[in-house]
């Protein structure tokens, strides 16, 4: 347990900035809803008439006028890709960063086995989404408090659960390619949540490329699916869930026995 | 019982050379050096021991365990100190200590708080703060204070200064008498003669000679410096040949008796025969091959 709790100090600092803007500007999204509904009217069926535009952020699909539309679309980018930069940038330096800051040599010669080390290190990682998104709840659940809407109890419970499996997903396979390369994999990490992303959109375009969203965990966490159909696709999330699996096993297998140079 | 033993132990990182086929034991209680110029394979003997790259083929033990399946049994038994010493940057000088203490489930408070007032080693100070020397000093401690059976030292010395190294080396003998087998690299060849007991010289990958300090010194070589001749005597065993003017400076190795009858068919004008030091049977040893 004494690497789990030096981790989660060490990375308190980065860990609540992250939080406090993701929070901080989904709250804001939220708190901006009451002003725009008004327009919304008007509004919705211009973001509707945009063509393919529409069609990549799911604006077609869904009703602007509610806010379960809205915060679906306009928060969902927010929760989406800040959850995801968050969740590329911990699991891809968990483990590599022992031997980029050429700290490992330390800590892989006390007594403790690699398994216990790569278990504890995961740990961290989801420990960290977990919170960052029961704060995420608790900011939207308040900021939806004070302008007065109510919350769809099942469309968001889905909504924030697909978001936090598609943390867990990214934070995994990112989790995975941390136990192989030695170095800052910051550029990796951020460069496999924006291809998820736009992944996600291509497939959004046109019906060719429908496939993709079995790629990317965005295609599970589309706030308009999930508002109009009412579920998660199982079939997306599936794929997903082997994805994380995979990428906590190539971990614990790579990094057994992996050299420290 | 010996402390270090390993049997052709091999590790080629790709195809480039790590080491080739080290044989080397250590009985326990030794004060051992490890020899060699950088890139020699020091630090790749010493981190193929403790588990952090794999060998390539061959095995080895530390007190008396196989380093691949015991390595845990192994870390518990030992105090490390690599070459560069790096840790945890945010993190301060006591809360490392502590943590390492913690990583081996032990409270080493008394031990640790005694080894940092010798060294003088402030540690309410953020490691990014410290200098190499100090970030060494943290090493040590974090090697020493939990009382290990062997303590494996990566060129500990580099970056303390004289007072600091005088104070380390008395650590270490006291430890020493105590009953810890020491086990450290260097390339500084002075220190190794006076703290070790045996020593082991490292080349290319290979062991040229594991043997105890005095005899290192004895057997192998004289330094032979002679006055009053220019030509180069024949005499099988000289090596190392250095002349300047009249003077005429080299290695010997081998029966004195054939050196002194040499020696005696000269016309000199002043002879001297000493022990070499360690650092010319080391020079020796490297150019022999080169």
């Amino acid at each position: 347990m004494a690497i789990l709790k030096s981790e989660l100090r060490q990375g308190r600092n980065t860990f609540f900035i992250w939080t406090a803007v993701i929070a901080f500007m989904l709250g804001i999204c939220v708190l901006i809803y009451p002003e725009m509904k008004g327009q919304m009217s008007e509004i919705s069926g211009m973001f509707a008439d945009m063509g393919s535009f529409s069609a990549a952020f799911g604006m077609d699909r869904i009703n602007f006028g509610e806010f379960a539309g809205f915060f679906g679309v306009e928060c969902g980018n927010i929760l989406g890709l800040g959850g995801a930069f968050f969740a590329a940038l911990t699991g891809i330096s968990a483990l590599a960063k022992e031997e980029k800051e050429r700290t490992a040599e330390f800590l892989l010669t006390h007594p403790v086995s690699r398994k216990k080390i790569v278990m504890q290190k995961w740990c961290v990682v989801f420990i960290q989404i977990t919170i960052l998104n029961l704060v995420i709840i608790g900011v939207t659940v308040l900021s939806a408090f004070i302008i007065d809407e109510s919350l769809d109890k099942k469309t968001f419970a889905l909504l924030f659960f697909a978001y936090f499996i598609l943390q867990i997903e990214i934070s995994a396979v990112c989790f995975g390619i941390s136990a192989f390369i030695s170095r800052s994999g910051l550029g990796i990490g951020l460069g496999i949540a924006v291809s998820f992303y736009f992944l996600n959109i291509i497939s959004n375009l046109t019906e060719d490329a429908k496939f993709l969203k079995y790629i990317t965990p965005f295609g599970y966490t589309d706030g308009a699916d999930i508002i109009t159909n009412g579920s998660i696709e199982i079939k997306y999330l599936f794929v997903g869930v082997i994805l994380t699996i995979i990428g906590i096993l190539a971990a614990f297998w790579k990094y057994q026995k992996k050299d420290i140079i | 019982m010996n402390v270090i033993q390993t049997s052709s132990l091999t590790k080629y990182y790709g195809k480039s050379r790590g080491i080739i086929d080290i044989n080397l034991v250590v009985p326990e209680g030794d004060f051992f050096g490890f020899i060699g110029p950088n890139g020699a394979g020091k630090s790749t003997t010493i981190r193929t021991l403790l588990g952090l790259i794999a060998p390539t083929s061959g095995t080895a033990k530390l007190l008396g365990k196989d380093i691949l399946k015991q390595k845990k049994e192994i870390l518990a038994d030992i105090g490390y100190m690599p070459s560069e010493a790096n840790f945890y940057s945010g993190m301060k000088v006591q809360d490392i200590i502590r943590y390492s203490a913690e990583l081996r489930g032990k409270n080493c408070q008394t031990e640790a708080g005694c080894l940092c007032d010798r060294l003088e080693l402030d540690t309410k100070k953020k490691i990014k703060e410290l200098s190499l020397g100090n970030r060494k000093k943290v090493s040590i401690v974090c090697a020493l204070q939990h009382n290990p059976r062997l303590c494996i030292l990566d060129e500990p010395t580099s970056g303390l200064d004289p007072l600091m190294q005088r104070e380390f080396y008395a650590i270490l003998e006291e430890r020493n008498k105590q009953g810890t087998t020491i086990f450290l690299s260097s390339h500084v060849l002075s220190e190794i003669q006076r703290y070790c007991k045996h020593a082991a010289v490292i080349r290319e990958g290979k062991i040229l000679i594991s043997d105890s300090i005095d005899r290192m010194s004895q057997t192998y070589a004289k330094r032979v410096t002679i006055r009053g001749i220019t030509e180069i005597p024949t005499l099988t065993g000289i090596k190392d040949i250095k002349t300047s003017g009249d003077t005429m400076n080299f290695l010997y190795s081998g029966e004195l008796t054939p050196l002194l009858h040499m020696l005696a068919e000269l016309s000199l004008t002043d002879v001297n025969i000493s022990e070499p030091d360690l650092e010319e049977i080391f020079m020796h040893y490297y150019r022999e091959e080169k």
